[in-house]
Parts: C-alpha cells; structure tokens; sequence
C-alpha cells in the first residue's frame, strides 16, 4: 500500500535472509482467531510448509506458508493491516 | 456522490478517470501490477495498490485482488475504463454484490450487448436498422449458403462471440463458402472458445460511425452526435473525427433520433456507444453497441464541450442528467490520432524505454497519455502510448494542426506509428473526407502511400 506515491512493494531485501511476500492482497492476521496466540513470533524457528499468518481476501482465510526453513528474525507488518500482492511480510534467516 | 473511486485500469484511460475523480473531489485509488509500480496512474492517485504480477490475466483481469483492494482501501465504486473487465457483465455483477458501485450500466445490459447474436436481435426489437443477414447463427456450411443466396454475395462470416476481427471471413463466391465457414469457425473456437457463426450482407465501402448516447439512472437519454472511425487496421482504430464529413445533419438527427428511441425502449443507463455501419448509399446498419467509455471519447468532447467521464460519474452516482437534447451543439472539429508503440510500416508492436520525450502543446492541442522520459512501454499489455487530439473551428483546420502537432511529437528509443499518421493527414482521400474502412489498406498498396509513409519516417524526430 502506498499513499500517493509509487513506493510500493519495497524491497525489504537490503538486509539479510529471505522475505516472505504476500500472494494476494487483503488483510494480514498473525493469529488464527483473535483470542489465540500468534502463529510464531520474531524467534520462532520455522519449517518449510509452517503457517506463518493469515491473509484475508473476499472474506476467504488463506493460510501463508513458510517456503523456506530458518528463523524469524523481523515481522514486517502489525496484525490488521492490509497487505497488497507482493509485499514483504517477514524476513526469514537461515538457522 | 462517491467518496472513494477504484480504477480497475491502467495507463491513460486510467489517468483520464483519476483526473475527473480530483476535479469532483473524489479520492481515487490506482491498482497496479509489479510492472507497473512506477506508472503515472500509480503516482497521481491518493492511494495505490499493487493487485498482482505483470501478465493481466493475474492482476488487471483478477475480480478477487480487484475486490479485495477496494475492500481494504474501503472505496465505494470501481471505474473499469475500457479494456479489461470493462465489458464483463460477471465483474459488474460481483461488484454489485459487494455493495461496490460499478460505474457503468446494469449487468445485465453488458451481458446483452456483450453478445453479438442476443444484441442483434435486441436491436432489431428495439427498432434498429440491421444488415440483411441470420437472425440467429447458422449451424453449417448449406444453411450458411441458403442464407447468402437469399440476401446476395459479398457476404460476411462473423463469430457470434467475436471481436477484433477474429473468426470474420469475407466470401464473394458460393463455391467459397465452406472454406471460409470452416476456417471462421476455427478462429472462433482458437479466440473464443465458442465456434458460433452468424452470416450477413458484405458492404464494400463501409464506414464505420458510431453514435455517443448519454443516459442517466431516471430514463432521460440523449446522444452526443457521431465519432467516425473509419480509419481502422484490422478493426483496431487508428484515427477518429467528430463530426463526420459523410453525415448530413439530417442523416445525423436521423440517427440520433433511432439511437435515442431503442435506448429507451431497452432502458440503457450511463454512457455507451452505438457502433453503425454506413453503406455507400447513406443508409446505416447497427454492428454492435459498447457499454463502457470508448478510447475516442474525446473527440465527442472537444465538439460538445461536456467531460464525458466527469457526467458518467455524475449519472452514476444517480445525479439527473441536466442537459435537454436541444442544449446539445456540436461546433468545430475535432481530430484523434492513436500514437502506438508499434513500427510504422508493419505495425508491430515496438515495447522499450524511451530515451526523449517531448509532447506536442499550442492551441486546441490534447494530448491524453501516460508515457513520459524514461517510460518503459511494456510488452504485457496494449501498445497505445498516447492519443493526440485537435480541435479547430474547421475540418482543414483541424487537418493543419494535427500535421503541425505530429510534427512537434518527439518519441526516441522506441518506434511508434506518428510516421503513419503523418502519411494519413496528407492522403487525399483523408483530406478530402472521403474513405471507408479501407483506408489503410489502400494507403499502404499505393504507391504515393508509401512514399509519405518513408519520407514521414525519415522526417521524425
């Protein structure tokens, strides 16, 4: 999402690891429901096929899935925010 | 009226729409694909949202990232622009559902006019001339030969699903026809997925005009004259002027007045256009109708004086069409030449960065377009780069100052077909207003032609 300016889907790649990006445009969860914990947190060691956050498009909860193996090292957006097709969600570093 | 417009489009219909959005005081939102983060669109809407990769089929003609960007910038209308989901009663209809206005007319008349066989018969009860030809499709070779016999060779195969001139086969003899039956419905069924035939009478110098009708959501309709069109290359547009130097203004009432009545009649809301063909006799036939704002829209406005997409928004919104048939004046010429990104000669689309950039500017010079100075035009979608239009008191007029302005156009890094319209603004048959759909064609078999053609090359910048 950029307001009146062509800045989107930045390249959050200057730093290290791999970025997660979002397939769709929507809404970005990081839990399953709102009362429940979060899927993984900056720490979290993820496997590949590991959910790591929701995106909700046309009232559809698509499940993200980790596509490589390591360690969250940043979550690029808060829970709530909507997300457009290519921007990066997380940094994902090698273990 | 609306407090937030999406542009499900791009390039410079999607500008058009964001400039009429500001002067209403609309906030606007541009979708964009990855190749287009740095489009002009992307930069003078308020928000943008990047809705998918480059290929169209991902991101402008993916309903759900469409849907989902209007849901999370929270936009109440969508303006499709033409192209793309412009004409899919499906898009409007979801749209509609989602309590998103579409702004355009109902579902229900796109789907009617988006088919070729169920519009002809719509137009036909509504009271429009038709050429003589099937009332449905015609399922084989023999029935298609019963049929041409009965309304006399030349005639046309057209594929009851088609456009663009796919799944089209002129036939001239009997003994030709099962070829040609074969060959369009194999086209159809390549393009459309749907082989369906329908056969009608072939004229040989048709002109193609096409009327502006203009309707708002209470029943008052009106039109805004003719655009004509003639000047086409494989049915795609290059060159359009209101008025048209073949209408008489009877001719034109006439046809305003038959448009008018069967809009009425099939009780057509927001603006869309009546395409006519008109034989050498001034006798015209209705081809198809678009339900959407044209390319050529400016034109129209230039000689009326109304902003098009600023009503169409209005009307959409429910405001009530102000203007009374009466109030409608057409005064001094307008001109459209289509810049495309595509050679001169073979009309090849030519995609790639251009290195300079100067538009042409003066008096009753328009040029509505999305390029600029390091623009890269690119390969995934439509080659129009720009459309560059005049308006004098006077057709000459008009004439002289397109050819000053194609002139002054400066385009380097890419080839673009300025070079042809140079060509076309010097053909006598142009000059003198008369010609037909087969224009191009004659330009580029004749001799003169193409000797302008390579000089006009050889003199732009």
């Amino acid at each position: 999402m950029a307001a009146a300016a062509p800045a989107a889907a930045a390249p959050a790649a200057e730093k290290p690891g791999h970025s997660v990006t979002s397939p769709f445009v929507g809404t970005f969860y990081r839990t399953p429901a709102p009362d429940q914990p979060a899927f993984v947190e900056v720490g979290s060691v993820v496997k590949k096929g590991q959910v790591l956050c929701i995106i909700e498009a046309m009232k559809l909860m698509n499940e993200i899935e980790a596509d490589v193996v390591g360690r969250v090292a940043e979550i690029l957006v808060e829970n709530g925010q909507p997300v457009e097709f290519g921007q990066a969600l997380f940094r994902i570093e090698p273990v | 009226m609306f407090k937030k417009v999406l542009i499900a489009n791009r390039g410079e219909i999607a500008l058009r729409v964001i400039r009429a959005c500001r002067e209403l005081g609309i906030a606007t939102v541009a979708v964009h694909s990855t190749a287009d983060a740095n489009a002009l669109h992307v930069r003078f809407a308020d928000e943008s949202v990047c809705i998918g990769p480059p290929p169209s089929k991902e991101s402008y003609l993916n309903i759900p990232q469409l849907l989902s960007a209007a849901e999370i910038t929270r936009a109440d209308a969508i303006h499709p622009g033409y192209g793309f989901l412009s004409e899919n009663s499906e898009f409007a209809k979801v749209c509609r559902d989602c309590k998103i206005h579409f702004i355009g007319p109902r579902p229900e008349m796109i789907s009617l006019m988006g088919n070729k066989v169920r519009a002809r018969n719509a137009a036909r009860e509504a009271g429009l001339p038709l050429l003589p030809g099937s009332i449905g499709t015609v399922k084989d070779p023999k029935e298609a030969e019963a049929f041409a016999r009965e309304i006399g060779f030349p005639v046309i195969l057209k594929a009851a699903a088609g456009g663009g001139g796919k799944g089209m086969k002129i036939v001239r003899e009997p003994h030709a026809l099962a070829q040609a039956f074969a060959t369009a419905a194999a086209e159809a069924v390549a393009s459309f997925g749907n082989g369906d035939l329908y056969i009608e009478r072939y004229v040989e110098k048709p002109r193609h005009i096409e009327i502006q009708v203009v309707a708002d959501e209470h029943g008052r309709i009106i039109h805004l004259g003719e655009r004509e069109c003639s000047v086409q290359r494989r049915h795609q547009k290059l060159i359009e002027e209101s008025p048209s130097p073949a209408l008489t203004p009877e001719l034109r009432q006439q046809m305003g007045e038959v448009s008018i009545r069967a809009m009425e009649k099939l009780g057509y809301n927001n603006v869309g256009t009546i395409e006519y063909l008109l034989d050498e006799n001034g006798r015209f036939y209705f081809m198809e109708m678009n339900t959407r704002i044209q390319v050529e829209h400016p034109v129209t406005e230039l000689v009326t004086g109304i902003d098009l997409v600023r009503e169409q928004i209005k009307l959409s919104s429910g405001e009530p069409l102000q203007r009374k048939q009466e109030d409608i004046q057409m005064r001094g010429h307008a001109i459209e030449c289509r810049v495309n990104a595509e050679d001169p000669v073979t009309f090849a689309p030519w995609p790639g960065k251009i290195t300079a950039y100067s538009v042409p500017g003066g008096y009753g010079v328009r040029v509505d377009s999305s390029a600029y100075e390091n623009y890269t035009v690119l390969p995934y979608y439509d080659s129009l780069l720009a459309k560059l239009i005049v308006y004098a008191e006077d057709r000459p007029t008009a004439i002289r100052r397109m050819q000053r302005a194609l002139g002054e156009y400066v385009v380097q890094g890419i080839r673009t077909n300025i070079p042809f319209h140079r060509a076309a603004m010097a053909e006598d048959a142009f000059v003198e207003g008369n010609y037909d759909t087969r224009f191009v064609e004659r330009l580029l078999a004749s001799e003169t032609g193409t000797h302008r053609l390579k000089k006009a090359i050889e003199e732009t910048p």
